[in-house]
């Protein structure tokens, strides 16, 4: 880890300006930067419509709205989401509905609309083999979506369980066990297949869980651990069983690890744990924090540390952040200001070779 | 449809007088913004019509200068109020119009905090929870209906 040691400081490349309303969420395309290809992200909003931003990295490493998806959603556009394949894109909106867009030769076609929620829709998230979609609301329930040929979806279970507004869901990483985080403070653990859903598992107070809203969670990059963030100003880390996990049955029960606490003023609306172990997390006092595992000291299991601040990072909420899936420590972080900035968490001392 | 008035009878107070704002000294900055203080963000909302009456939140007490908490070096407003009776199902449009005329009147750069004044009101939590989910608020002024509704208390506010 000679980044820590160093020190290191989050630099500002660019900030993008388009959408006339608060940004509310962005979506890295997974297919990941290969030599001179661009990268690539969509970001939504509260003006209705969803943009396509595009960095050619041969040019003058400057990033361009490629496309702007209006004229289907009627109310704000909340979250997006792309398939593993990078191919289609899913958005969620204030208006009930998903759609469901295909790249055709650099226009964005809306292909599918996913209809059934009773009223706002919050988060959409992909499964790792792009097969199923997963959707939440205000309505207190998770739906479950399975891709058919052709591009449509059929709704294949329709979870109730979450006693308020679903704030978030996310598909693990490496099976297809869903988890969502609630307005009724709790995270619930979703398992099963075709249209047999269950919840297996809900973390709650009794769990060491949050007291207030749970916004966001994000998984590390081997599926073992999830960081979770909350309106009661902390993040939370839980831990499985990954053997287990990966075992016939798919599922392990979760359980707390530790609690962050202390470091955050205001709501925290988003966390990201990127694919080298470092968690980012955006909240409504306008900063961009970063946490690691803290090696040092004598203590029963990983605790975590803060590794930068930076305040003042944009000039109102942070509602998400995003690392991207490319190798370098690239990411984008969108507010309520309707800008989204992009950057780089560099180290502050040389690197031999680089 | 006739609908009850949650109070039909609401006690109405004398408004506080309006002190004028005292001029800026010759030798101080003319182009500098004042910090907003108490007395600004008071004058924002004083005169926010009550949903159910034709009175001003000021005139019945759910709205008073003290019950204003502002910090302007930390851009930090919290504005505590008090609905007329404890069961007050109008307690969520009144934070709603707070939240709104301030989102309107304060510097983007304001962090406001809403909740309705400790003990008052029987759904205290649930309601605080509410009117400080950002998420939430934006979805409900998405409608049109509690937009209009929002409007027309606002209306006498901008004076």
């Amino acid at each position: 880890m000679e980044l820590y040691e160093g020190g290191c400081e989050l630099k500002l490349l660019e900030t993008l300006e388009g959408h006339s309303d608060r940004v509310w969420s962005l979506a890295w395309n997974p297919v990941t930067a290969a030599a001179g290809t661009p990268l690539v992200f969509a970001s939504c909003s509260g003006d209705k419509t969803v943009r396509i931003w595009e960095n050619t990295p041969s040019h003058s490493a400057s990033w361009t709205c490629k496309a702007v998806l209006e004229d289907t959603h009627t109310r704000t556009v909340r979250s997006c989401a792309w398939s593993p394949s990078g191919k289609l894109l899913a958005t969620a909106s204030f208006d009930a509905t998903t759609a469901i867009w295909e790249n055709v030769g650099g226009d964005y076609e809306c292909v599918s609309t996913l209809e059934g929620h009773e009223n706002e829709v919050k988060s959409v998230s992909w499964n790792a083999s792009g097969t199923l979609l997963a959707t939440c609301g205000r309505d207190k329930s998770v739906w479950i979506w399975e891709l058919q040929p052709g591009n449509e979806f059929e709704c294949v279970s329709v979870l109730q369980g979450h006693t308020q507004d679903v704030k978030m869901v996310q598909w693990h990483p490496s099976t297809d066990v869903l988890f969502s985080c609630s307005y009724d403070n709790t995270i619930k653990v979703w398992a099963g297949d075709d249209d047999d859903w269950q919840c297996v598992q809900t973390l709650g107070e009794p769990n060491s869980g949050h007291s207030s809203t749970v916004w966001a969670l994000s998984f590390n990059a081997s599926g073992d651990k999830m960081v979770t963030c909350s309106d009661d100003l902390t993040l939370k880390i839980w831990e499985t069983d990954n053997i287990q996990m990966h075992s016939g049955d798919g599922y392990a029960p979760w359980r707390h690890l530790c609690t962050l606490t202390g470091y955050h003023d205001r709501s925290i609306f988003s966390v990201h744990w990127s694919s080298e172990g470092i968690i980012a997390s955006g909240a409504a006092d306008d900063a961009i924090r970063f946490f690691v595992e803290n090696r040092d000291g004598l203590v029963d299991g990983p605790t975590y540390k803060l590794l930068l601040k930076k305040e003042k990072a944009h000039d109102m909420d942070i509602n998400s952040i995003q690392w991207s899936s490319g190798e370098k420590r690239l990411l984008a972080s969108a507010s309520d200001d309707g800008t989204i900035k992009i950057w780089e968490l560099a180290s502050l001392c040389m690197e031999n070779g680089h | 449809m006739v609908f009850e008035l949650i109070n039909a009878n609401p006690v109405v107070y004398e408004k506080k007088e309006r002190r004028a704002r005292s001029a800026p000294s010759d030798y101080s900055d003319e182009y500098a913004a004042e910090p907003i203080d108490q007395q600004e963000v008071f004058d924002h909302v004083r005169d926010i019509k009550d949903p159910e009456h034709p009175y001003s939140l000021e005139e019945l007490k759910v709205i008073t200068e003290d019950a204003i908490e502002v910090d302007d070096m930390q851009s930090y407003v919290r504005v505590t109020f008090t609905p007329t009776v404890e069961h007050c199902s109008m307690a969520t449009i009144i934070g709603l119009c707070l939240r709104v005329k301030l989102l309107r009147s304060l510097p983007s750069r304001y962090k406001v905090d809403i909740r309705v004044a400790p003990g008052s009101h029987a759904s205290e939590a649930s309601v605080n929870k509410q009117l400080n989910d950002k998420e939430r608020v934006a979805a409900a002024l998405e409608n049109p209906n509690l937009v209009d509704m929002v409007d027309e208390c606002l209306a006498p506010s901008y004076g």
